[in-house]
C-alpha cells in the first residue's frame, strides 16, 4: 500500500486533522499529509504536544489523528492518562512499531518489546495494521472511538506502507 | 500584581473568549474568579495548555482562544511556542503568569528569572509579544489584544505567596462536554 492510499482511507472515514512527530516508517505518510492540500498536518515538537493539539482540535469539531514512533509513546504517557483517556477524547493514534521482533537498532529494542503492554495497561484498544484489512480496521477503530469515546491505536510495522 | 488580580483582568477583558486554564493554582484561580462554560480546565498534563489552545485555535478560527499558564508549566513545553509561531493562528492569545516558582507544590524555584518568554515567542514567530509587571500595564496590553491579530504572548510577572484558592470538584468528561456545547461542537 502506498501513503496516498493510506491517507485517503483515513480521509474517507472523516479524519480531518493530523499532528505528530515523524518516524522513518511514517515518513512517506507525513510527507503526503504535509504536501497534499486536502490534509491539515501540524508538525509538533513532541508527541505529548501532538496529543494536546489533537485534543484542542477535537473540541473545535475536528476528527484528529496523532502519528508517532513507539518511542514517543514514552513521552505521551501523562498526556494519555491525565488528558486523552481521563476526559475521554477519541484520538486515533498511529504508532510505528520500531524494535518489532528485535529486528531493529538497539535503542528500539526495549520499547519494541514493551509497547503492547503499555497500551494494554492503559486499556487502549490496539490494532496491528494489515494492508489488506486496513479499510475494515479503520472502520472498526472509528466505531470503537465513536461508541466508547476512547482512543484507539493503529500499529504500523515496517514495510506495510511505502 | 497578584495572581487573582491578573486572572480577573483577563476574564474581564475577554468576555467572549474561550479560556484554557492550566493545572495547579492558576486553573483553580480561574475557577474561583469566574467558572464559565467557556473555561476549559487542564487538570493534569502539565506543559500542554499551549498545545490544547493551539489545536482549538486552528480548528475554530472564528473564536478567540486564550491560554492562561504559569512559568513552570511553560518551561516544560518551550517547543510548543515554536509550533504556535509556525502555524500562526490569528485568534490565539497566551498569558504566562510568572511568579518564578512552582507555587502549587510549595514554591520551589523555576528557571524563569533568566527566561525571557516574550523574546522567545517573538523570535519563534508570534505576531506580538509583550512583557508586563504591573496590573495597569497588563490591563492596557490585554485591551489592545482583544482587537489585535495573534498569535500574541503576554509575559506577566506576578507576586508569589498568596492565599491559595481551593481545589474545585470538576468531572473532566462533563466539563469538556459543557465546554464543547458552549463552542457549538457537541
Amino acid at each position: 500500500m502506498n501513503s496516498r492510499e493510506f491517507c485517503l482511507l483515513l480521509k474517507d472515514s472523516g479524519f480531518d486533522f493530523f499532528s505528530g512527530v515523524p518516524c522513518s516508517l511514517l515518513g512517506s505518510i507525513i510527507q503526503h499529509l504535509t504536501y497534499d492540500k486536502n490534509f491539515q498536518y501540524v508538525p509538533a515538537t513532541r508527541e505529548d504536544e501532538a496529543l494536546g493539539i489533537a485534543v484542542g482540535a477535537y473540541m473545535g469539531g475536528k476528527k484528529p489523528v496523532v502519528l508517532m514512533q513507539n518511542s514517543g509513546l514514552g513521552n505521551s504517557i501523562d498526556a494519555l492518562t491525565s488528558l486523552v483517556l481521563l476526559y475521554r477524547f477519541p484520538v486515533l493514534l498511529i504508532i510505528s512499531w520500531r524494535g518489532f521482533e528485535e529486528n531493529d537498532f538497539i535503542e528500539h529494542s526495549l520499547m519494541g518489546k514493551y509497547m503492547q503492554a503499555f497500551l494494554n495497561t492503559m486499556k487502549i484498544p490496539t490494532i496491528i495494521i494489515s494492508p489488506s484489512d486496513l479499510p475494515k480496521q479503520i472502520a472498526e477503530a472509528d466505531q470503537v472511538m465513536r461508541k466508547s469515546e476512547t482512543s484507539v491505536a493503529l500499529v504500523l510495522r515496517k514495510g506495510v506502507v511505502e | 500584581m497578584r495572581r487573582h488580580e491578573a486572572v480577573k483582568a483577563i476574564t474581564d477583558c475577554f468576555k467572549e473568549a474561550y479560556i484554557i486554564g492550566c493545572n495547579g493554582l492558576i486553573g483553580r484561580e480561574l475557577y474561583s474568579v469566574e467558572d464559565s462554560p467557556r473555561n476549559f480546565y487542564v487538570l493534569g498534563s502539565m506543559g500542554l495548555p499551549t498545545a490544547i489552545g493551539l489545536g482549538l485555535a486552528l480548528a475554530k478560527p472564528d473564536r478567540k482562544i486564550v491560554v492562561i499558564t504559569g512559568d513552570g508549566n511553560q518551561l516544560m513545553s518551550l517547543g510548543a511556542l515554536t509550533t504556535v509561531g509556525r502555524t500562526s493562528p490569528k485568534n490565539f492569545i497566551e498569558i504566562i503568569l510568572d511568579n518564578e516558582c512552582y507555587e502549587t507544590t510549595g514554591g520551589q524555584e523555576t528557571s524563569s528569572p533568566t527566561a525571557k518568554f516574550h523574546k522567545l515567542a517573538k523570535n519563534s514567530g508570534f505576531r506580538h509579544a509583550m512583557y508586563v509587571h504591573s496590573l495597569d500595564r497588563l490591563a492596557i496590553v490585554l485591551h489592545r489584544s482583544v482587537k489585535a491579530e495573534g498569535p500574541i504572548l503576554i509575559h506577566a510577572k506576578i507576586e508569589k505567596g498568596e492565599p491559595n484558592p481551593p481545589r474545585a470538584q470538576i468531572d473532566p468528561y462533563k466539563m469538556r462536554n459543557v465546554f464543547m456545547k458552549a463552542l457549538g461542537t457537541r
